[in-house]
């Protein structure tokens, strides 16, 4: 009687929260955009990583093809490791290039792959040998600035040895 | 073997704190398939004497003895056991507010037997027959009115055939011709089911009129006197004689303990 | 002296409070597993908290998505990054709002409702009529509303979130007229399904179970009168809501403090 309608209106209730969940983790939030399952895992090491983070997007002329999984620090070589997953239906080339780039100028940053010539495609579970760290603001302010002072320091002499 | 005494209270001391003794070094025996009335005023500890005896509290020293077995509130499984055979009625029903009036008599149906719910229709509306309440099965309990709902209470109470039924205060509030139906209810059913009624009250006719045996309680339980309704009703014990026959002075005195009159009015002394 | 004195028997009695609830939420969860086997007991129970919370809910999420979209515009347009917008809202929504406010909003509205039931049923001795009966009040009456509370919690969180979304994206793309196609892309590009939704729905769980414990307590330890019950109920908003926002503050530090 009484009991049927409120397990009628208990089932809509929670229905109508999982839609919501749903609504919110497609609509709203990046569930779609990473198929689970058919990807590979790739390693890269770079000098500096920069302000990259694990989950950021790896891409290929723009497009998203995967994700940083984990960052590590070699304690042999110093070097960062950078593990990432890429989708299985994206293959590069052995010398595929790993750069980490920046999403517009002050954005999040990103690892981008440029494709190499290579025949052969990288296979899981190795590690892409050319890299390009990222660009740190400071190293380029100082490095400004010591060309700065080197053009200034060239011609001082040459101002000396005009004096008589 | 089963002996004559249901019941058994045996120098039972118990306060609910450190500060109040509610029952000092009480003495009882309840005769099995009788009805016994507790009489005495309020705050006496007759409600504390039923608590005790269903185990919701434990006595700080003595024994409360239920058919041979010595009842202790910390043994979870005995309690269950003993509850499963006592139906308690409470001062105003306690009935479940959220349920109708059928499933509140069918809770301890439910709730303890795995009986088929065409069963235990059939038990339900016996047991509303007996109370009179047959018609009303379909009711809510926020449509009934206090009288009711004490039947209903006590249908309730006796779902499940108990040996022994606890009635606390069961007249209190009724008009005369539902406690006249209370009282008649109370007695019929000890004798048609054979099992043993604790009435606790201070209604003194209807209790007389329906025990087979009448304990009189004072502070601190303190028994009085205890014996067959006639022997009280004749009894010559001042405290007994004021109880029954509602004399508002006499051994419990009409004044509250007070300074004297002149010292409260400022008499006597200069202002 | 009496200072101390005052000061040592009022921890004193906190920590013996602390302790009373916490061996009363042990011994709930000990009867839990009966309450799952009469599931018929917490239908009606998610019905009774959970449904008849959900106009509240729906409402205040829609009128929170609203006024959340315009004030962020406003802070968002001076730097040029109106089009952040959708995110902006639906990040305070999912990670902070939806669960927070719905458990404030909860607590008001069911926790209150429950703390006054299980107060006039104990008020009026169902509770001991029960015990008498043999049957433990905590698993016929405390752990299905328990469960419910629980179980409802999550999902009017997250129903909270969504309609703010929605309410956000009336505002932002009718009235104000950002671009809708941005408006999501950004979110879906920006918003992490793990760190941000699931971390959203485990608060709210632990605010239901916070809220839901709260109000049990309030009302089983209630004196049984009508001041009694009065002034449960709102002890029952008042400390459920501080629980609600300590708890956040310790969730919020142990999941989102590194970006």
């Amino acid at each position: 009687m009484a009991k049927k309608g409120i397990e009628t209106a208990v089932g809509l209730f929670v229905l109508l929260g999982l839609l919501a969940f749903l609504f919110v983790a497609l609509k709203a939030a990046n569930l779609t955009s990473f198929g689970r399952g058919d990807s590979y895992t790739v390693t890269a090491r770079f000098d500096n990583i920069g302000g990259l983070k694990t989950r950021a997007p790896v891409r290929s002329a723009g497009v998203v093809v995967g994700r940083i999984t984990s960052i590590s620090l070699d304690a042999k070589t110093y070097q960062g490791v950078v593990t990432m997953e890429i989708e299985r239906a994206y293959q590069f080339p052995k010398d595929t290039s790993a750069k980490i780039l920046t999403a517009g100028l002050l954005g999040d940053q990103y690892v981008g792959l440029e494709p190499g010539g290579e025949v052969d495609n990288l296979a899981p579970g190795t590690t892409i040998k050319q890299t390009q760290s990222a660009v740190v603001l400071e190293n380029l302010i100082g490095q400004f600035l010591f060309n700065k002072a080197a053009d200034a320091g060239g011609a001082a002499p040459d101002n000396a040895s005009k004096k008589p | 073997m089963k002996t004559d005494t249901l019941i058994e209270i045996d120098h039972v001391t118990f306060g609910y704190d450190a500060s109040r003794t509610i029952l000092q070094d009480v003495n009882l025996r309840f005769a099995r398939g009788k009805v016994t009335a507790i009489l005495g005023g309020s705050g006496c500890g007759k409600t504390t004497l039923m608590r005790l005896i269903g185990g919701v509290h434990e006595a700080s020293s003595g024994r409360v003895v239920f058919d041979g077995e010595v009842v202790d509130a910390r043994n979870q499984k005995q309690l269950y056991q003993l509850r499963r055979r006592l139906g308690m009625l409470f001062q105003f029903g306690a009935l479940f507010t959220d349920l109708s009036v059928y499933d509140n008599v069918a809770f301890p149906l439910r709730e303890m037997t795995d009986l088929p719910e065409a069963l235990i229709h059939d038990i339900v509306l016996m047991k509303l027959n007996a109370v009179g309440l047959r018609g009303a099965a379909s009711l809510k309990i926020s449509e009934v009115s206090g009288g009711m709902a004490r039947r209903i209470a006590l249908a309730r109470a006796i779902a499940l055939d108990p040996e022994l039924i606890m009635y606390d205060e069961p007249f209190a509030g009724l008009d005369l011709i539902s406690m006249g139906v209370a009282a008649k209810l109370i007695r019929t059913l000890n004798d048609i089911t054979g099992a043993t009624s604790l009435v606790v009250s201070h209604d003194v006719p209807e209790c007389m009129a329906i025990s087979d045996h009448v304990v009189l309680m004072a502070a601190q339980g303190r028994i009085v006197a205890q014996g067959t309704p006639a022997e009280l009703m004749a009894s010559t014990d001042p405290e007994v004689r004021q109880f029954v026959r509602g004399e508002p002075d006499g051994p419990v005195k009409f004044h509250y303990p007070a300074r004297p009159m002149a010292e409260d009015y400022g008499l006597g002394a200069a202002r | 002296m009496n200072f101390i004195q005052g000061l040592g028997a009022g921890t004193l009695s906190i920590l013996r409070a602390w302790g009373h609830a916490a061996i009363f939420f042990v011994g709930l969860m000990r009867v839990l597993p009966q309450a799952m086997r009469r599931f018929g007991l917490v239908i009606t129970q998610i019905h009774a908290i959970g449904n008849r919370s959900l106009v509240i809910i729906l409402a205040s999420g829609l009128a929170v998505g609203f006024v959340l979209a315009l004030q962020m515009y406003y802070a968002l347009v001076t730097y040029g990054a109106a089009e952040s917008l959708g995110l902006v809202v639906n990040l305070s929504l999912v990670r902070e709002l939806g669960p927070v406010v719905t458990a404030l909003l909860f607590a008001g509205r069911a926790g209150t409702s429950l703390t006054a039931e299980i107060g006039l049923m104990k008020a009026g001795e169902q509770l001991a009529a029960m015990e008498l009966m043999a049957i433990d009040p905590r698993a016929r009456v405390l752990a299905p509303r328990f469960l419910g509370g629980v179980i409802s919690m999550p999902l009017l969180a997250i129903l909270f979130s969504a309609i703010g979304i929605l309410g956000a994206w009336v505002v932002a793309v009718g009235l104000i007229g950002i671009d809708a196609g941005n408006f999501w892309s950004i979110q879906q590009n920006k918003v992490d399904f793990w760190r941000d939704v699931v971390n959203g729905v485990i608060k709210s769980a632990v605010f239901g179970v916070v809220c839901t414990f709260v109000a049990l307590y309030q009302g089983y330890e209630t004196q049984a009168t009508p001041e009694g019950v009065a002034y449960a109920t709102t002890r029952t908003v008042v400390v459920s809501s501080l629980a609600v926002l300590a708890m956040d503050f310790i969730l919020t530090a142990l999941m989102f403090s590194t970006p």
